[in-house]
C-alpha cells in the first residue's frame, strides 16, 4: 500500500477511533479504506472486549477509576468507532458527575451510549430520555403533571436535536408536559448500602395525557410521539449533521454560535443531511457517507485534538496499557488538567473544543505529557520506531531520520520551517548510527546513543505544533 | 487602591472541599454549639477567644496573631441565597459569580483583562496548583499556570538540562514560525511562546530568591512560597491564585481539621513574614475563601455540606476585624433546619477588594452591585 494510503488510514482512525500502533495501520492498510470503514461502521462484526476482565482488573466506585477504564476501552476497543461515538453522545448530551455525584449512573450512561450510539436518532433520543443520570441531570425527575419543569424539554430541543431557532416557546412547554411522569428509581437507599444503579420508572399519575400542539402537530402525546416528531424534522437532521462535521471532520465554531452563523462547509453539512433523512437518522448510514466523503479525506489535521484524543493517541503510538495494567486513573488525571474532565462536563453545552482546548497551561500540560510518555524506549511502540528506523539502514543522513520519524509518528504532515528546525536538530548529532551490537534493544540493554537521539527526536516531533491537530 | 504606591496585588487561596467555618471561628460559650457537636465541638478551655462569644480554633493560633495584630478581617457568614451543597456547583458559583445560570467565564479571568487587556503580560495572573481554575478561564486571556515552581517549564520529560536547552531552541524555532499557517495554527504558536516567555520570567524568581523566613514542608506552604518568590521577583502579576485541599471533613475531622489548618495559618503567617522582610507586603491583599460552610450538627465523625461560610482578608493595609454579623444559632433561624444563614454576598466582598483595593469597577465582573464591607485603612 502507498505511503499515502497510511496516511489517509491514519487519518481515518484518528477521528473514526482514538489512533493506531504502526502494526495496527498496517494491518488495517491491508484490509483497504471503504473494507475498514464497513467494519468500523458495522462494530458487531468485531468482538467485544471481554467486559468480565474488565470488571476483574479496573473494579471500582470513583469517577477517576471508571475514567480510567474508558480510557482503556479507547485505546483497546476492536470497535474504535463504537467507543468513539460514545465520546461523541457525551460531548453532545453532555450530563455532568458534578450534580449528581453518582458515579455509576454516569458510567450506566457511557455504557448506554455505547450500546445504542450507533443505531438510530429516535432509539438514541429514546434511551437518553431514559436515561436516570440525564433525567437527574436535567431535573426531570421534577417534572409532574400540573407542575412542568422545562429543563429537559429546553435542552432536548435547542442543544440535544434541533438548536436553537427551529421552534417556539410553546413548543418547549409542551415538550416538557410530554415528558412529566417520565422519572427514576432508587430502589437501594445510598446510606449505608452504597451506590446501585437508580432505574428508570414512569409514573403514570404524574404524566399531563392531555391534548398538546408541538411544532404543528396536536394529539394527547407522550415523550416517545415527542421524539417520533423531533426526529423526522430536517432541522434535527442539520443539526446533528453539523454535530457530526464538528467532531469528525473539522472544528466549528463553538455550538451556542450556530445559529447565527452558518457551517464553514454547507455542502457537507447537506450530504451528512441528506443521508440523515434517507435513512431516518441511522447511524451507520450517515458515518459510512461520512467517512467515504471527499471533505472528509481532505481535512487532515484539520482539527485541535481533544485531551482525549491526544492522551489516548499517544498512548497507541507508545503501545502502554495494551492489556489490563493498574494506573489508568492517571490519565483521567491527565485529561482533566488538560481541560477535559471526562464524566464532568462543565454544563450541559459540553465543553467548548477545537482553539478552546488550548491556553498556556493547557498547552504546556499536553506538550509534557506527550514528551514525558515517549520519553521511555522501553515502550514498545518506541522499540518498533528504532527497529523499524535500523530497517533503513545502519547510518541515517539527518534528512532521511526526520522524514522516517515523521512517517512512523504518523504519518505526521508538517510545514516546511518545522521540518526545518527538526533537520537542523538531527543535524548537530551527524547521521543516526546504529550501534552494531544490536542497541535495538535500546534502553533494556543500557540506553545507547542512537536510542537516546531516536528518542529526542520523537519528543521533539510530539512538540511541535502540528502534533496537536488530529 | 490610591493610597497604594505599588500596583495592588491580590493573592487568592481556595480552601477546596468547604472549610468547617463553625470549627475555626468558635462560639465558644454557645450552649447549641456543644450540643449540636459533641463530636467536632472544640472544648471551652482550648480556644482562643476573640471577645465573650467567638473564638479562634488553637490550630489557627499563627493567625490569631495577625488577627491580634489588626491584620486580618474576618467576614463572617459570607455566601449566597439558596447555597448549593454540590461542592462543583457551588465552586463554580463562587468561580464565575453567576449562581442561577451555569456561567461560563470565570470571575478572576475577567479581572486580569480588566488590568490587561491587551494580555500584554503573561504573568498577569498566576496559578499556583495543578490545573487552571474555573475562576481564571476567560477565553483569549493568557495566564500562566504551574503546579511547582522548582520543575515548571516545557519539555521537562527531557532529563539532560544540554539537550533539554537545545530541544527548547529548536522548539521556539518551530513555533516562531506562525505567520501564514493559518488562524488555529498562529493562536497556538503565540500561545507555545507566550509559556516559553513566561517560563524564561518565572526563571529569574527561582534564580533572585534569598530568603531567612522558613516555611513548614507541606502542599499550601510550598505554593504560598512559590507566590511570594514570583511577587518578589516583580514580574508585573497582579492576581495570583492557590488552592488548599483536604476540607470535606465527613469523617474524621476531629483529627483531619486541626492539621488542615494549621497547616494553613502557619504558611500564611510565613508568607507574610517573608514578605515582610523584603518590604514587599504592604500591595497585597490575601482573599480567603471556601465553597461553603458545614452543618451545624456534626454526624458522630465529621460535618456534612452545608452554607453560612467565612473568608479572610488578609495584609498590612487591612483594617482588623470582625465584619458582617456572625450566623444566628437560633434554631429558628436555621436554613433547612440545619444550615447557618448567611449573612453578606460573597460577591459583594469580590466587589469590596476590586473596588477597594484594586481600583476597578466590580460591577461588570462580579455581575451587579452587592452590598460591601470597608476594611481597609482610609490612609496609609
Amino acid at each position: 500500500m502507498a505511503d499515502d494510503d497510511l496516511g489517509l488510514m491514519a487519518h481515518l482512525l484518528r477521528r473514526a477511533g482514538f489512533g493506531a500502533s504502526r502494526q495496527e495501520l498496517e494491518a488495517y492498510a491491508q484490509q483497504g479504506y471503504d473494507q475498514v470503514v464497513e467494519d468500523l461502521v458495522e462494530p458487531e462484526r468485531c468482538p467485544p472486549l471481554d467486559e468480565d476482565i474488565l470488571q476483574r482488573y479496573f473494579g471500582g466506585e470513583g469517577p477517576e477509576i471508571r475514567v480510567g477504564t474508558w480510557i482503556y476501552r479507547m485505546i483497546n476497543s476492536r470497535r474504535p468507532l463504537e467507543e468513539k461515538m460514545a465520546l461523541f453522545w457525551h460531548h453532545v448530551f453532555a450530563t455532568g458527575y458534578s450534580k449528581g455525584e453518582h458515579a455509576l449512573a454516569m458510567n450506566n450512561q457511557i455504557d448506554m451510549f455505547r450500546r445504542v450510539g450507533m443505531s438510530d436518532m429516535r432509539e438514541i433520543l429514546l434511551e437518553l430520555s431514559k436515561d436516570p443520570a440525564m433525567i437527574y441531570w436535567l431535573d426531570n425527575n421534577e417534572n409532574r403533571k400540573g407542575e412542568p419543569n422545562e429543563n429537559y424539554g429546553r435542552e432536548l430541543l435547542e442543544l440535544f436535536s434541533m438548536g436553537v431557532g427551529n421552534y417556539t416557546e410553546d413548543d418547549i412547554k409542551n415538550c416538557a408536559r410530554a415528558f412529566t411522569g417520565w422519572t427514576f428509581a432508587q430502589p437501594v437507599p445510598l446510606y449505608p448500602h452504597g451506590f446501585y444503579a437508580p432505574q428508570f420508572v414512569f409514573h403514570a399519575e404524574d404524566h399531563d395525557d392531555g391534548e398538546k400542539t408541538f411544532l404543528g402537530q396536536t394529539g394527547p402525546f407522550n415523550g416517545d410521539d415527542i421524539i417520533d416528531i423531533i426526529v423526522a424534522q430536517p432541522a434535527t437532521a442539520g443539526f446533528i449533521s453539523r454535530h457530526l462535521y464538528n467532531f469528525f471532520v473539522a472544528d466549528e465554531p463553538q455550538v451556542p454560535s450556530w445559529n447565527g452563523s452558518p457551517p464553514q462547509d454547507p455542502a457537507a453539512i447537506a450530504i451528512l443531511s441528506h443521508a440523515y433523512m434517507e435513512s431516518e437518522g441511522s447511524m451507520p448510514h450517515i458515518l459510512r457517507t461520512l467517512f467515504s466523503s471527499d471533505f472528509f479525506k481532505a481535512a487532515r489535521f484539520q482539527k485541535v485534538k481533544s485531551p482525549t484524543e491526544l492522551i489516548t493517541g499517544v498512548l497507541k503510538l507508545v503501545g502502554a496499557y495494551r492489556t489490563p495494567t493498574p494506573g489508568m486513573p492517571h490519565y483521567a488525571r491527565a485529561a482533566k488538567v488538560m481541560g477535559q474532565e471526562l464524566l464532568n462536563p462543565p454544563t450541559v453545552e459540553g465543553w467548548h473544543t477545537g482553539p478552546e482546548w488550548i491556553d498556556g497551561g493547557m498547552l504546556t500540560e499536553r506538550i509534557n505529557f506527550a514528551v514525558n510518555e515517549v520519553g521511555d524506549a522501553t515502550k514498545p511502540g518506541i522499540q518498533t520506531i528504532i527497529q523499524r528506523l535500523q530497517a533503513e539502514g545502519d547510518s541515517l543522513a539527518p534528512e532521511h531520520f526526520v522524514d522516517k520519524c515523521l512517517d512512523l509518528v504518523g504519518p505526521l504532515t508538517v510545514t516546511e520551517s518545522t521540518r526545518d528546525y527538526l533537520v537542523r536538530f538531527a543535524q548537530s548529532g551527524g547521521d543516526l548510527v546504529f550501534d552494531p551490537n544490536g542497541s535495538a534493544n535500546g534502553a533494556a540493554n543500557g540506553a545507547s546513543d542512537s536510542t537516546d537521539r531516536v528518542v529526542l527526536m520523537l519528543q521533539l516531533i510530539v512538540a511541535a505544533r502540528e502534533y496537536q491537530f488530529a | 487602591m490610591s493610597a497604594n504606591q505599588k500596583n495592588p496585588v491580590l493573592v487568592i487561596v481556595q480552601l477546596s472541599g468547604g472549610n468547617d467555618f463553625m470549627n475555626t471561628v468558635v462560639p465558644y460559650t454557645a450552649g447549641i454549639y456543644y450540643d449540636s457537636r459533641p463530636v467536632v465541638g472544640l472544648k471551652e478551655d482550648e480556644v482562643l477567644p476573640i471577645h465573650d462569644t467567638l473564638a479562634w480554633n488553637p490550630h489557627c493560633a499563627a493567625l490569631q496573631a495577625m488577627y491580634d495584630e489588626g491584620d486580618v478581617a474576618v467576614v463572617q457568614g459570607i455566601g449566597y441565597p439558596n447555597s448549593d451543597r454540590s461542592h462543583f456547583r457551588a465552586m463554580d458559583i463562587w468561580h464565575t459569580c453567576e449562581p442561577i445560570e451555569i456561567g461560563a467565564e470565570g470571575w478572576v479571568g475577567r479581572v486580569i483583562r480588566e488590568l490587561d487587556p491587551r494580555g500584554q503580560n503573561v504573568l498577569t495572573g498566576v496559578s499556583v496548583g495543578k490545573g487552571l481554575p474555573r475562576a481564571m478561564a476567560v477565553p483569549g486571556v493568557p495566564v500562566t499556570s504551574f503546579d511547582n515552581l522548582d520543575n515548571y517549564g516545557l519539555l521537562t520529560g527531557i532529563e539532560d538540562e544540554r539537550q533539554r536547552t537545545e530541544a527548547l531552541e529548536i522548539f521556539k524555532g518551530m513555533y516562531n514560525a506562525g505567520v501564514g499557517t493559518g488562524i488555529v495554527m498562529e493562536y497556538l504558536s503565540q500561545t507555545g511562546l507566550n509559556v516559553i516567555q513566561g517560563t524564561d520570567e518565572l526563571k529569574k524568581a527561582k534564580a533572585g530568591y534569598r530568603s531567612t523566613v522558613e516555611y513548614a514542608d507541606n502542599a499550601i506552604a510550598t505554593s504560598l512560597r512559590d507566590v511570594a518568590r514570583v511577587h518578589l521577583a516583580g514580574l508585573g502579576t497582579r492576581v495570583f491564585y492557590t488552592q488548599h485541599g483536604g476540607y470535606d471533613n465527613h469523617a474524621n475531622e476531629v483529627p483531619d481539621h486541626p492539621r488542615l489548618l494549621s497547616d494553613l495559618t502557619g504558611a500564611i503567617s510565613a508568607f507574610f513574614q517573608d514578605l515582610r522582610a523584603h518590604n514587599a507586603s504592604s500591595e497585597v491583599t490575601m482573599l480567603v475563601f471556601t465553597e461553603f460552610g458545614r452543618r451545624i450538627r456534626d454526624n458522630a465523625s465529621g460535618t456534612d455540606h452545608g452554607s453560612g461560610g467565612g473568608a479572610f482578608l488578609i495584609g498590612d493595609r487591612v483594617k482588623g476585624g470582625l465584619y458582617a454579623e456572625y450566623p444566628s444559632l437560633d434554631p429558628a433561624r436555621w436554613v433547612h433546619g440545619e444550615d447557618l444563614e448567611h449573612m453578606i454576598d460573597f460577591r459583594g466582598i469580590y466587589g469590596t477588594v476590586l473596588e477597594q483595593w484594586m481600583g476597578l469597577d466590580p460591577t461588570d465582573i462580579v455581575g451587579g452591585q452587592f452590598e460591601q464591607i470597608h476594611p481597609y485603612q482610609t490612609t496609609a
